[in-house]
């Protein structure tokens, strides 16, 4: 029997993209365990730049091609710049971390586990469970409609946090500055 | 894609956050952590976002911009944080001015 072409096309299509999602996860999940385990605090940086790159490419797949530039923009090329300039002001690679006890990072790591556990287990059979996230279409997230959005609906919050980044600005200035 | 996989990837996403403030030391990795969480939600409110786009659609077609508020959303929490890392930067660059560490450990008493 003759299967339709379009039909087979959009399989290979699935297909792709759950490989892409699959990677994409293995490597976010990755880089953000390598962000918490690393001694050096350059590699930190660097391990959550990777994690921030992967979730931008969740956003590409997710078709919110606005998100992913700004999350690049902003995270990976703004936030942790910054992060990078003030540990390489500080000169911390050469004074290690003292000595942890290991008792209470024993502690974190179970508190943290129990708290994944819980979570997992309460959302494991919401009711919501079926229903699926529309990926590589829908142009929601396209630039068109947000700024529209963005420009209409949302136009005080807008404004206001304009005032949030001026005032940010302020505060870092006085409070980075020498007395 | 189902919504499960992208709920368990952003609790898994946030643990890790904890688990990273839970046991360094050091303030700059901690402040990463908080970053990392902020990420897992964003994450999760975009895959809402398009799942609540993709019911509304399917149900009544005129509705093109259902879902848009969940992405401007996101939107407004990476201007927050923005601000945040700045302020908080230079808090902890002050801190260490004045202590010559970022181990939280010496920060206990809240003065110097």
């Amino acid at each position: 029997m003759l299967r339709p072409p379009k039909r087979a096309n959009s399989r290979f299509t699935m297909n792709i993209t759950h490989i892409l999602f699959w990677f994409l996860s293995v490597l976010a999940l990755f880089s953000a365990l390598m962000v918490i385990t690393s001694r050096n605090p350059i590699y930190s940086v660097l391990w959550l730049i990777v994690t921030f790159f992967s979730i931008s490419g969740h956003y590409i797949l997710l078709n919110a091609q606005f998100l992913a530039i700004v999350n690049i923009i902003v995270y990976a090329g703004a936030i942790m710049v910054l992060f990078l300039f003030v540990i390489m002001l500080m000169n911390l690679s050469k004074t290690a971390e003292p000595k942890k006890n290991r008792w209470l990072k024993l502690a974190g790591g179970l508190a943290g586990g129990c708290l994944l556990l819980v979570l997992v287990a309460a959302l494991r059979n919401t009711e919501i469970k079926g229903q699926l996230a529309q990926v590589n279409e829908g142009d929601i997230g396209l630039i068109k409609n947000l700024g529209k959005e963005l420009f209409s609906t949302y136009v005080v919050p807008f404004e206001i946090s304009s005032i949030l980044f001026l005032s940010a600005m302020v505060g870092a200035v006085v409070i980075g500055k020498k007395e | 894609m189902p919504i499960n996989y992208y709920i368990f990837l952003s609790l898994a996403l946030f643990c890790i956050g904890i688990v990273g403030v839970l046991t360094r030391r050091n303030a700059i990795i901690i402040f990463m952590c908080v970053e990392l969480m902020l990420n897992a939600v964003n994450l999760l409110l975009v895959a809402f976002s398009k799942m609540h786009h993709l019911a509304k659609i399917t149900a009544d077609a005129t509705a093109v911009t259902a879902g848009t508020d969940g992405q401007l959303f996101v939107f407004f929490i990476m201007v927050v944080a923005a601000a945040e890392v700045s302020v908080g930067l230079a808090i902890i660059v002050m801190m260490y001015r004045n202590i010559h560490s970022v181990d939280v450990n010496f920060l206990n008493r809240l003065k110097h």
